[in-house]
């Protein structure tokens, strides 16, 4: 069996922050590094962090501000303690992913987009996986899995709720 | 004797169970007291089949497949028996669908081990870039020119006037940016080759670093991609250590190095000037061109950025001169595509071949149809900005200038199938829905275009003022089309219109007695 993928996350510190920062600083281009290297660590990138960035890089706070919102990768606050992506691009949607994340919107009583009242699970919607010629395909914090049907889908909305 | 078993790492194999089948070859094996050696490989490219196995014969690799971990004990006996099982599809390379294609690209990938640089360097691998190297820049670019290639990212640019362009700027620094955002939906060749032969992409790379002038480069590959972020990762360290990164590479007198920065799930930034402005550290806004990214690309330094298949593309044509590359093809269209065919399909996977085979041929034939089993309706080509085509187009050849002349586009080279149960309208209004969400808003036409475009097409779907609002849309794709800063507003109206064109049926309701009665 494949292991259950537990993401792990530090609580946000403002010094183990500055170290990360630090770490990927030197580097050209650092911003989006940074970023990654901070949701990562934390899960999310803390509204803390965003100053310290640009301070580091000698940006104005508008810009990292700018940059940190502009991409779909990066979380304002942590996400729920599984995230559940589905693939809900074309290649997807040809193969009956329509149906299928309908069916898990249902069982989670939540919209792609939003995380579950309990924290467990957040529903995501994603624009391809590159598993087209095996779609529909999903993402449970990391893991990937193709050919999904609605036994497999129910499966794991059921991993996710644990 | 032990028994060398082949699965694939690749995420596809991954996602339908390859991991859990090599655990149980690992398990029956010691339960078996039989010695095996597991490679984990790319894909072959045979989804369909996945996990496919190979086990090492006298007669060559003998594939198996689909396998699931339940299978494992049946498949191993039949392994070391040499004796018959239902999976069992005999030698790979014999495989019709195998054989029937043109491998120059994917000669490798689901052959070698994709971390070993001796297993890369054994089956041919850097023969191109030690040619590169002893002819010489100039000698490099005529060959590149002569081979004809194109840019396979889409925008099918030839790729010699590119990189000469860049070898000609005077600067202190140039850059080579290879473009690893492969966001379309049914594409995944790019992941294919960055997880199955990741060191065809560095040879490639390396080769326009020499030619150009440059000593530094970059992959950008998109953050859904974890397992080519971390196969293209381990590349880069191997062959650094292998001296075919770093200084004086291949034992010449010339550096070259080259690193992995990953996207953060924008769609826009596959477009090249919103990628450059990505890894300087930006929102990904597209710029203005001019100028070129040739003149003023990465860090405001000439650049050659390409597609990664543009650069897997460059080892085999420096190793087998460009006629051998040249030789294959239509038209204007030099070589070998790798074809990706997706979504509703029989026999889906990546099928390499010389331009000119017809969508018919590879719908049909080559892809079997749809796996629902019912009838194709409609097949989308080229990503979300390709055009959607009707069975009456399935004569058109793959080729550039052959899509463009019935209002299409090749783009990547992926082919999504839909079946009869699509409603085009749907798809239409998604084709806006994703350029809305996508959009970097720097252009009016894109940013507000895409949201009207949804607006309207759902009082189409409404049946409100039908005829009035379809007049409304192609009046918009128009104004996206001609007046959008990048592809992205200005492809867009490829699926609607085509949509739109070719399925005018799903767009016009009904007549109803009350219509009638008015």
């Amino acid at each position: 069996m494949t292991a259950v993928y537990e993401p792990r996350y530090e609580p946000w510190d403002e010094t183990r922050g500055a170290e990360i920062i630090a770490e990927h600083a030197k580097q050209e281009g650092a911003t989006l590094v940074i970023l990654h290297a901070l949701q990562e660590a934390f899960g999310y990138v803390p509204e803390a962090a965003i100053p310290m960035v640009a301070q580091a890089l000698n940006l104005s706070r508008a810009e990292v501000h700018g940059v940190f919102t502009f991409y779909h990768d990066f979380r304002h606050k942590p996400a729920g303690r599984h995230v559940l992506k589905l693939c809900r691009a074309e290649a997807c949607q040809a193969a009956g992913g329509d149906a299928l994340a309908a069916r898990a919107e249902a069982k989670l009583g939540v919209s792609l987009g939003n995380t579950t009242a309990d924290d467990r699970v957040t529903l995501e919607p994603i624009y391809c996986l590159g598993l087209c010629s095996t779609a529909p395909s999903a993402m449970l914090d990391g893991r990937l899995v193709g050919r999904l049907d609605e036994k497999r889908i129910d499966a794991l909305v059921a991993e996710a709720q644990r | 004797m032990t028994m060398k078993i082949f699965v694939p790492r690749d995420a596809t194999a991954v996602a339908v169970g390859a991991d859990e089948v090599v655990a149980a070859f690992a398990q029956t094996a010691e339960k078996r007291g039989l010695p095996i050696e597991i490679v984990r490989t790319g894909s072959r490219g045979l989804h369909w089949l996945e996990p496919m196995v190979e086990v090492a014969t006298l007669k060559g690799r003998v594939a198996y497949g689909p396998v699931s971990s339940e299978d494992v004990a049946s498949v191993f006996e039949s392994m070391a028996s040499n004796g018959p099982h239902a999976l069992r599809l005999g030698v790979a390379d014999e495989i019709p669908w195998l054989k029937r294609q043109t491998r120059l690209t994917f000669a490798r990938c689901g052959v070698i081990d994709p971390r070993s640089l001796e297993d890369y360097r054994a089956h041919g691998g850097y023969k191109g870039l030690e040619r590169a190297l002893s002819l010489g820049s100039d000698a490099i670019l005529a060959e590149v020119t002569a081979s004809g290639l194109r840019g396979r990212g889409g925008a099918g640019f030839p790729t010699g006037i590119k990189w000469k362009t860049v070898a000609q700027a005077k600067a202190d620094r140039k850059f080579i940016v290879c473009n690893a955002d492969e966001g379309d939906s049914g594409t995944f060749a790019d992941r294919m080759i960055m997880e199955g032969d990741p060191f065809l992409v560095i040879e490639g790379m390396t080769t326009a670093g020499i030619t150009v002038g440059a000593t530094k480069g970059y992959i950008y590959i998109r953050s859904e991609y974890p397992h080519a972020v971390e196969a293209m990762k381990a590349a880069i360290i191997a062959a650094r250590r292998g001296g075919y990164l770093g200084d004086k590479i291949g034992g010449s007198t010339t550096s070259f190095d080259m690193e992995v920065r990953v996207g953060a799930g924008a769609y826009v930034c596959g477009e090249e000037t919103s990628l450059l402005e990505s890894l300087e550290g930006r929102r990904g806004l597209v710029r203005a061109k001019p100028p070129l990214p040739a003149h003023h690309g990465l860090f405001g330094k000439p650049t050659v950025i390409n597609n990664v298949l543009s650069f897997a593309a460059i080892p085999f044509i420096l190793a087998e001169g460009a006629k051998a590359y040249a030789d294959f093809g239509m038209g204007r269209s030099r070589g070998t595509m790798p074809i990706q065919l997706a979504g509703n399909i029989r026999q889906g996977g990546l099928f390499e071949t010389a331009f000119g085979v017809t969508l018919g041929e590879l719908v049909d034939d080559i892809g079997g149809g749809t796996f629902t089993g019912r009838p194709v309706r409609a097949v989308q080509v080229g990503g979300p900005l390709g055009a959607y085509f009707p069975r009456a187009l399935f004569d058109a050849p793959f080729d550039y200038e052959a899509f463009a002349a019935r209002d299409g586009l090749i783009g990547h080279g992926g082919i999504v199938v839909f079946d009869d149960s699509v409603d085009m309208r749907k798809q239409a209004r998604f084709a806006m829905e994703f350029c809305a969400i996508e959009s970097c808003g720097k252009c009016t036409p894109c940013r507000i275009g895409s949201t009207r475009g949804v607006e309207t097409i759902e009082k189409i779907i409404r049946g409100d003022r039908v005829s009035e609002n379809l007049a409304l849309v192609e009046d918009l794709c128009n104004t996206m089309k001609f007046g959008s800063l990048c592809a992205l507003g200005g492809f867009t109206p490829y699926p609607v219109l085509s949509a739109l064109k070719h399925f005018r049926e799903d767009f016009i309701p009904a007549p109803t007695t009350l219509q009638a009665a008015e």
